[in-house]
């Protein structure tokens, strides 16, 4: 099993991302993660789906995801050619004693606190999944009381947008 | 990619039959810009049946010259309806049902036309737009719920969107690799005004089914078909979707190779043939599996490989490099992997296939399968398609379907339920015309056979339109009886009644020591007869026969086939012990296939 980063354009209408989910779904792949969200075009959305996949079956899922309907074009990002981020919200117990030890987490992270409380902070951080990995675990000592997190967004490093030439086809049709 | 995909409006100006005028603007309900939309795309006939969300579209119905509404007794018995009139005529079938249960009892045939690839359009109401989401009265996510089984669906609650989107649904239904599309539309958009124009431009940025073949692929598929020396033709129920057969015809002339055609592509091959034969599979003749097991090349047609073809799938076919046509790209490499890919229309790919092989045969001559064909007809001398007489006198059921088949003739059309008596009709009655056999292969839905077999007669009046059915599968939708009785479509119905579940009966004798769990039906020979077939068909308006000896069988299918003014039924009952053969045993290698009961080929002694 590797893992494998798909952007998937799709067009803006309702009950798209039901379709992607069920499909994976039932042809039994496994989402490691999902994001969802606008583009810079209004009638096209970008899922930004990681999955856990053998070769074959990636080509499947791919094969499988270009059938519906709604499905405009599927990208493979490889992590080497693209940039890829997390979003984390992480709520920490901080209180006089050992807040100056989580802000020094937070600096050497570059991640900023959100909210501040006396005995609790809120954390912010953007990265890699490996780096946001590596910021939990230092953040652990001090009590982690809640995490949220976003799916990975991604997008190819250079100039070429792969969102163009999807649109023309949308615009024409 | 080839060919450049036609534009929507091109594709919109085709779904335009001639004699529909352009239409701009026009105000109507959005139930009469339905039925517009419906008679505009070219339906001829509906089979369906009203209820509170759909009411509003049955009114402007009611009055169309165009459009016949055949009114079926169970939604499911309208949805195969329309399943075997788009399996008999190529067209889209089509069907409508109201919101909620109407609507879930699609769900089967649904399911039906998107394994066998039927086009087909689905009409169903839906709740009132506002209400949507509340619960409320007859409300089903139907939309939701055929997610996993539809091509494509649509949920509609604005009027404007009728025309475009029924335009859409016809397109999506009947090209690329064809499949049943939904359009559930609110009983609010039905009652609303709006208008309607036509032709429609269709807006599907992301639907762009390949249909012309990639010449290189081609080129390297007639290389290995000019050089393979146990070539064999592995054509499935793409080819008929396509209408390949004449195309088909020429390469498997040229070719020499020998030709399968499995359960979904009996008749896209004449079974008179002599390259033919016959089906592979579970329940194949020993030498269509024989042939694929040695074979050095199979070249997969419109087939994708189903496991009741393959077997044991890491032991299907192993010598054969595989050259693997489909118009749909998820199907090639999916189970086997493919060492020649073409996707395309197969009609296209076969019609390029053709000329490119008699280009590679100039080059290097004709192919060298003498001895492949001595193996063949060894197989086919020593393992001849047969069954033996029954054990307790009674009928046997193969006697009875090859009698038909030879009385009714290759020009009858054959709908099959699903069970033993299909595998029996698949293999003893010889097709010769493609759209000739109609079943449900994918999803093997008893009780397929009669409102199948009455949709394909409403497609094809002017043919014998033979059901072939079980006494379980029969007991599940004969209720559409009372539609071909009273709606003047005159189907005939087979019957063979074993009195039990014959297919899991046979499983229970073979696999489960004989302990026949729930599967006696009790009608049959000296049992209650509940219920009597003979009194059924009557009280249905239909003809009932009843044959248990071997000498009434012809005289009752002649008799049958004599009644033109009411749907037949004969009952005929035969031996519950009869079993399909041969067999490959599920998740077994189809080198292990057995002739007949603890009969195995011996291939070494050929080899």
């Amino acid at each position: 099993m590797s893992r494998h980063t798909l952007s998937v354009l799709v067009e803006n209408k309702p009950g798209v991302l039901t379709r992607v989910a069920g499909l994976f779904a039932r042809r039994a792949f496994n989402i490691h993660s999902l994001a969802v969200g606008p583009t810079e075009h209004q009638e096209i959305s970008r899922i930004t789906v990681v999955v856990d996949v053998d070769e074959h079956p990636l080509e499947q899922v791919t094969k499988q995801l270009n059938k519906l309907v709604h499905v405009i074009k599927i990208v493979e990002l490889d992590a080497e050619v693209s940039v890829q981020r997390e979003l984390l919200l992480v709520k920490v117990k901080a209180d006089a004693s050992t807040r100056s030890g989580v802000l020094e987490v937070v600096e050497l992270f570059r991640a900023h606190v959100v909210d501040v409380v006396p005995d609790t902070v809120v954390i912010e951080a953007t990265g890699t999944a490996a780096k946001l990995d590596a910021l939990l675990a230092s953040l652990e000592p001090y009590g982690v009381r809640e995490i949220v997190k976003s799916g990975t967004l991604a997008v190819g490093r250079g100039s070429r947008s792969i969102t163009d030439r999807a649109l023309d086809r949308v615009r024409s049709a | 990619m080839g060919q450049p995909n036609p534009t929507p409006a091109q594709v919109a100006a085709r779904t335009t039959p001639r004699g529909v005028d352009r239409v701009v603007g026009e105000q109507v309900t959005g139930a009469e810009s339905i039925v517009r939309s419906l008679e505009a795309v070219g339906v001829e006939n509906v089979f369906g049946i009203p209820g509170g969300a759909i009411l509003p579209t049955y009114d402007p119905l009611m009055d169309s010259a165009k459009v016949r509404h055949i009114l079926v007794r169970h939604e499911q018995g309208g949805g195969h309806a329309a399943s075997g009139y788009a399996h008999a005529t190529g067209k889209v079938g089509v069907t409508m049902a109201t919101s909620g249960p109407g609507a879930t009892n699609l769900v089967t045939p649904i399911a039906d036309a998107n394994m066998d690839s039927i086009p087909m359009v689905a009409i169903t109401g839906q709740v009132a737009a506002p209400a949507i989401g509340t619960d409320a009265f007859q409300e089903a996510d139907i939309v939701g719920i055929t997610m996993p089984v539809t091509k494509h669906s649509y949920l509609v609650t604005d009027p404007d969107e009728i025309p475009r989107t029924i335009a859409e649904a016809f397109h999506i239904a009947s090209t690329g690799r064809p499949g049943p599309v939904l359009v559930d539309i609110a009983k609010s958009a039905m009652q609303e005004r709006t208008t309607f124009s036509w032709p429609q431009e269709l807006a599907l940025p992301g639907y762009h089914p390949v249909t012309k073949p990639h010449a290189k692929q081609v080129r390297e598929a007639a290389r290995l078909l000019a050089t393979a020396r146990r070539p064999v033709l592995y054509v499935g129920g793409g080819v008929i979707r396509s209408g390949a057969s004449a195309a088909l015809r020429r390469l498997v002339d040229l070719s020499g190779a020998a030709v399968v055609t499995t359960l979904m592509a009996r008749g896209s091959v004449p079974d008179s043939h002599p390259q033919h034969l016959g089906m592979p599979g579970m329940h194949g003749t020993v030498p269509a599996v024989a042939a694929l097991q040695k074979a050095d090349l199979v070249v997969a047609l419109g087939a994708r490989f189903d496991d009741r073809v393959t077997g044991k799938l890491s032991s299907f076919a192993p010598h054969a490099a595989i050259v693997h046509a489909d118009i749909d790209p998820a199907e090639i490499g999916k189970n086997r992997a493919v060492d020649v890919p073409i996707v395309g229309d197969l009609r296209e790919v076969i019609e390029e296939l053709v000329p490119a092989l008699q280009t590679e045969q100039d080059r290097v001559g004709k192919p060298d399968v003498e001895a492949w064909w001595h193996q063949i007809d060894t197989w086919r001398e020593t393992y001849p398609l047969g069954f033996s007489a029954t054990a307790d006198g009674h009928l046997a059921p193969q006697h009875v379907i090859s009698r038909l088949g030879e009385i009714a003739g290759p020009d009858a059309i054959y709908v099959a339920g699903v069970g033993q008596h299909q595998m029996w009709a698949a293999q003893f009655i010889r097709y010769e015309r493609p759209n000739t056999w109609i079943n449900s292969g994918g999803l093997g839905t008893m009780g397929y056979s009669v409102p199948a077999a009455m949709g394909a007669k409403v497609g094809e009046p002017d043919r014998d339109v033979w059901a072939i059915d079980g006494d379980g599968c029969f007991q599940m939708t004969n209720q559409e009886l009372a539609t071909c009785a009273i709606n003047d479509i005159p189907i005939k119905v087979a019957l063979i009644n074993n009195s039990s579940l014959g297919m899991v009966r046979q499983w229970q004798t073979l696999f489960y020591n004989q302990r026949y769990s729930n599967t006696d039906l009790h009608t049959g020979h000296g049992t209650v007869r509940i219920p009597d077939f003979v009194k059924l068909a009557e009280a249905y308006g239909c003809v009932g026969i009843r044959v248990e000896h071997e000498s009434e069988v012809d005289d009752a299918i002649k008799r049958a086939n004599e009644i033109d003014d009411r749907p037949v039924v004969v009952d005929f009952n035969v031996s519950r012990d009869a079993m399909v053969w041969p067999m490959v045993a599920a998740g077994v290698s189809n080198d292990d296939i057995q002739y007949a009961r603890g009969i195995s080929p011996a291939w070494d002694r050929e080899d």
